[in-house]
């Protein structure tokens, strides 16, 4: 008979065992050893009926197909653009997938995008040798003009993210920001400058107090204190509601 | 000349106190600080990230490279001349062997995981700290691996066989074996084995499970330093 050996939402580390018989499928950070289940990761356990993984509490960003990213343009080449997407790997953007313009053979792309510029991007695919492949033509894709461009940890970016975008839009609302969360763990921000500062402040809050309960309480008395303006209370209590996964 | 007691008063099955903390450099993707009696080693882990020059590149797994290094004060008042020495390049090689067993590094082609180890203060058995504060770095990183490694060194002074020597045990006058053991927690593979002095096949036996034995205790300091990183930031889970 199978058994679970740890509770859902434990902190686990690499090795541990998470459950023995055969009556629990190993999913993400976690591995099979003969009868048992292993962690192969420093994260949360999460149980979901038989299955069992691991959220990671740690690690850097791995690029997966529709995820919308930060990226920043690294080299301008004949026919696209290679972009640095925070990972071990840099992505290329081919000049059909950048704009839905004609571009004329042989053009200037850097009239497009240039060296240093971000711009928000979908994956479209990734292979096994993760080489990715991005996407510029979408609702909400493009380049990003002024702001400032922040790193975070990616395993929080739901947290920061919530449910149904609910505590993004709870800082924005708040700082009147426009903000763009990249799942590649960089954050693009535009506002006035002492709102970007509160908002950054608050975003960097989330990150460090994420596995903490009452997350969005204490998000939103930061905001109101801060920028002394009321937040809706329909807003804090759908976000209250946040799971980890 | 026998060996009856151990010149800190330790028993022969004792190791010095041991301290392990995990997140200690804030910059790095991982890292941790191990502590053995007076032998401080560091660890910071970058990556996976892009590997360049691209020759070294591996197609089929990730690649781990390993940089041992002595801090310049930190023996016992020579100066310890940095950079790179055939020492230093051996321990740098032996402890990336000794880690590499319990990595999944098929997950990430083509880049590199960089494993940084400095020792500001030793007092022997310094590749063994500095296996114990990777090993926690790269969980810490959140790198895949199926396992954490410990080690510990074992070995002989005079007739007595022992584990943890300290400075004073190596440079005992008299027939002296010092073999650093690194050892996988669940399986009990040992991923690192050498040797220095001379030892009988007995002793060497006995020796290694007596290592065996004492990582146990290494092991509950790792895991307890990853664990204490999450509850001292959060509190509770």
């Amino acid at each position: 008979m199978g058994e679970i050996l740890v509770k859902n939402k434990d902190i686990v580390v690499p090795g541990e065992e998470l459950a023995s018989g055969m009556d629990f499928l190993p999913s993400f950070g976690t591995y099979r050893d003969k009868d048992k289940i292993l962690a192969s990761r420093l994260g949360l356990v999460s149980i979901d009926g038989k299955i069992i993984r691991i959220i990671p509490l740690s690690g850097k960003y791995n690029p997966r197909r529709g995820d919308t990213i930060i990226g920043k343009i690294e080299d301008v080449s004949y026919s696209g653009w290679r972009v640095d997407t925070n990972s071990a790997y840099p992505a290329m953007l081919s000049m059909k997938d950048a704009t839905s313009e004609f571009i004329q053979r042989g053009s200037d792309l850097t009239q497009y995008f240039d060296l240093d510029d971000y711009v928000v991007a979908k994956i479209i695919n990734v292979t096994s040798q993760k080489l990715i492949d991005l996407t510029t033509r979408g609702p909400g894709l493009r380049k990003l003009t002024g702001g400032r461009v922040i790193e975070v940890n990616t395993n929080k970016v739901p947290r920061i993210i919530g449910k149904q975008g609910s505590m993004v839009h709870m800082i924005k609302q708040a700082t009147d920001c426009k903000i763009v969360v990249g799942q590649n763990g960089l954050l693009w921000i535009l506002g006035e400058p002492k709102s970007e500062l509160i908002a950054i402040e608050a975003i960097r809050k989330i990150e460090n107090e994420s596995h903490l309960s009452g997350l969005t309480e204490r998000i939103k008395d930061f905001l109101e204190k801060a920028t002394g303006r009321k937040i809706e209370e329909k807003m804090a209590e759908k976000g209250e509601q946040n799971g980890l996964s | 000349m026998a060996y009856p007691k151990r010149l800190d008063g330790r028993k022969f099955n004792e190791t010095r106190e041991i301290e392990a903390k995990a997140g200690v450099i804030k910059r790095a993707d991982g890292s941790a600080m191990f502590r053995i009696g007076k032998t401080v080693a560091y660890a910071a882990v970058y990556g996976p990230r892009n590997l360049y020059p691209k020759f070294l590149q591996n197609p089929r797994e990730g690649i781990v490279r390993v940089n041992y290094a002595m801090m310049p004060f930190s023996s016992k008042g020579e100066r310890v001349r940095p950079g790179p020495s055939r020492r230093s390049k051996e321990i740098s090689m032996v402890t990336e062997k000794a880690l590499l067993p319990v990595l999944h590094l098929e997950e990430f082609p083509n880049a590199v995981v960089d494993v940084f180890i400095e020792l500001p203060q030793t007092d022997a058995g310094t590749r063994c700290a500095g296996i114990c504060a990777a090993s926690i770095a790269l969980a810490d990183a959140g790198i895949p691996m199926k396992d954490l490694v410990a080690a510990v060194s074992v070995g002989r002074v005079d007739e007595q066989v022992l584990v943890d020597l300290n400075y004073d045990e190596e440079a005992f006058d008299g027939k002296v074996a010092d073999v650093p053991l690194a050892v996988v927690q669940r399986t009990g593979h040992i991923s690192l084995l050498q040797m220095d002095g001379e030892i009988e096949k007995g002793q060497l036996i006995n020796a290694i499970k007596l290592g065996q034995e004492t990582l146990k205790k290494v092991f509950e300091a790792q895991k307890k330093a990853l664990k204490e990183k999450y509850h001292t930031e959060g509190g509770e889970e």
